[in-house]
């Protein structure tokens, strides 16, 4: 039952790992680029989140939405002011650009706000627990896990039917020759930075409602392990995004129920190095042939 | 008269450092410099070393790594560890430091050296947290609350680990196998295609970086009185990571420059911790939007006076690059 118990937790958790990571597979598919700032565009989200719903005393869902829509102005507007002037830079520029990028994220909002925790009011979500088969699931994390999942499914639509999601399968599949299809190559990317950075605001609430303490530098780590998640199912790929952070959140719980809670931070970077070793690609990857 | 020629650059400088050596000795001695200036001096030394050693991975070799807290940490546990808990002199804790954080470097460079850019990247900063995670949950040497160190670090050993880092990696640099490594950055391909080894040579770069990022972990450890994990956290890699940017990728003294100025900063700056962020942060982006080649880009300092005496050759423009 235990073992039940904690897959349950894990699955809670591997969602927000998976909505975030959807965020870094996208930018990373589309433009090749590591979003450091991902993490912390997450944790705007969940301020924004956190201020809608104390000041604005609004409900779960408008917070939610709230968020998402913050959230999806500020990622294009790094994305334009940050990265788009080094669209033809090398690759490690883009790297320093984007930590910079995250480290202003963080550092402004301690200097505006300070950087004492909130704590998320419990009150959003109807709290009972559901027992079933002896395991005790709260619906919290039942609503959280059909946020995610009904998000995630929205995703697929937007990226298989619509008009937007197919010019960005092109961009990343070969940025220049949808260009010369007439596909405007800024405007897909900023789009993309726009739904992964709404996806990362809806996380952040979620994670919020999930754990209750937020802070200005609770980014860093989910953002960091998202990016593991999306590493282990293969960057660049939705389905393995959802996959590898479904099944990061379930590895990280059976550890803190195997007793080891402590090491569960340094879980997920073993992980990563083992998985850049043996499969580079991911779970969902191909090799691809390195060409001069 | 020929050697002369070629290493009078070299013995000048050596000699010019021991001059700076004796006048702050004597400074520090006569009491002229109060223990404010003296900490602010030995921390530049320190962050100068960790300067110089990420600068031998990113700006010579072109691998890029933010795990290097990690090796800083790995040294400053090591030496204290053998200072403190097992009672032996100093020396063998600085030496232990180096050979502790070579040891970890090799370990983690054979693996991930196979990746590039991005991946590297992200591995590197995962040993690094892995590192300080694992200093965390071990209570030999003090968990979260750290490990208390008597203060052991003095101005002539500050500088003798300084002078012998710059002068490694300076001559590193300019020998047969710092030529390899700087061909990798180039162009790792063609490195390749030209017989170099460049698993060798990337894993020989980041085991010499560590090594110094190690000493310079022991000279931390017994100056501050007191270690703990969380002064080992990413945030202390992207410090070290800004001094080689800004100071230019690919140049030693740029990023001793760079070094020197951020700490002069960042101690006026000490009682403003989010300002001194908000600074580094938009230092790391207009960088890179301006002047992505950094203060001096692949240029030393001494090829700025050298500049008219060689005719073409030599100097190639600041158009090297990394990566």
């Amino acid at each position: 039952m235990e073992l039940i118990q904690q897959l349950v937790n894990g699955v809670s958790l591997g969602s927000i790992y998976a909505l975030i990571a959807l965020g870094y597979t996208m930018v990373y598919g589309i433009v090749r680029l590591i979003n450091f700032a991902h993490g912390d565009v997450f944790m705007v989200g969940s301020f924004v989140g956190f201020y809608a719903v104390t000041m604005l005393g609004i409900g779960f869902f408008p917070a939610l939405l709230l968020a998402m829509a913050a959230c999806a102005v500020l990622g294009m507007v790094i994305e334009r002011i940050a990265y788009k002037p080094l669209r033809n830079a090398t690759r490690i520029a883009v790297l320093i650009t984007a930590i910079g990028v995250s480290l202003f994220i963080e550092y402004v909002t301690i200097y505006l706000r300070g950087a004492q925790p909130e704590a998320y009011p419990s009150t959003l979500l109807p709290d009972r627990n559901l027992k079933l088969f002896g395991v005790v699931i709260s619906s919290q994390s039942l609503f959280i896990l059909g946020t995610s999942l009904v998000l995630m499914i929205l995703l697929q639509f937007i990226v298989h039917r619509t008009k937007i999601g197919k010019a960005m399968r092109a961009v990343s599949h070969d940025a220049e020759a949808a260009r010369l299809m007439g596909i405007n190559v800024d405007n897909t990317i900023s789009a993309t930075f726009a739904i992964g950075s709404a996806l990362a605001g809806a996380a952040g609430v979620i994670f919020g409602i999930y754990y209750t303490k937020i802070e200005p530098l609770m980014g860093i780590l989910p953002g960091l392990k998202a990016f593991v998640a999306a590493v282990l199912g293969g960057i660049g790929i939705i389905p393995g995004a959802m996959v590898g952070g479904l099944l990061l959140g379930v590895i990280e719980s059976l550890v803190s129920g195997l007793g080891y809670s402590l090491w569960r931070d340094g879980v997920a970077f073993v992980i990563l190095i083992l998985i850049l070793i043996f499969r580079p690609a991911g779970l969902f990857g191909k090799n691809v042939r390195e060409k001069v | 008269m020929a050697t002369w020629k070629r290493t009078r650059g070299f013995w000048g400088s050596v000699i010019l450092a021991f001059a700076f050596f004796a006048v702050v000795e004597w400074l520090i001695a006569s009491g002229m410099l109060n223990i404010f200036y003296v900490n602010t001096l030995f921390f530049m030394a320190i962050n100068v070393m960790l300067a110089a050693s990420l600068h031998l991975i990113i700006g010579i070799t072109g691998q890029f790594s933010i795990g290097h807290a990690g090796f800083f940490a790995v040294g400053a546990y090591a030496s204290a560890i053998m200072t403190m808990k097992l009672q032996l002199p100093f020396a063998v804790g600085v030496l232990t430091a180096g050979v502790a954080a070579m040891l970890a470097g090799l370990i983690i460079g054979v693996p991930s050296l196979r990746l590039k850019g991005d991946y590297l990247a992200i591995a590197t900063l995962g040993f690094g947290e892995i590192v300080r995670i694992a200093l965390l949950n071990i209570d030999y040497v003090g968990g979260a609350s750290g490990m208390t160190v008597t203060h052991m670090t003095t101005w002539p050993w500050v500088f003798a680990c300084l002078l012998v880092t710059l002068l490694v990696i300076a001559n590193f640099t300019n020998s047969t196998h710092g030529r390899a490594c700087i061909s990798i950055r180039e162009d790792e391909i063609a490195a390749d295609a030209m017989g170099i080894n460049t698993t060798y040579y990337k894993v020989a770069a980041f085991v010499i970086g560590a090594f110094f990022a190690g000493i310079a972990g022991a000279l931390y450890a017994h100056h501050f009185y007191i270690i703990q994990p969380s002064n080992f956290g990413f945030l202390k890699s992207f410090d070290i990571l800004i001094f080689v940017v800004l100071g230019g990728l690919g140049s030693l003294s740029g990023s001793v420059i760079a070094a020197v100025l951020l700490t002069i900063v960042s101690t006026f700056l000490q009682n403003y911790p989010e300002t001194r962020m908000i600074i580094y942060s938009l230092v790391l982006i207009f960088v890179m939007l301006y002047r992505p080649t950094g203060l001096m880009g692949t240029k030393e300092l001494s090829s700025l006076w050298k500049w008219r005496k060689t005719e073409g050759g030599v100097n190639h423009g600041g158009k090297n690059t990394v990566a």
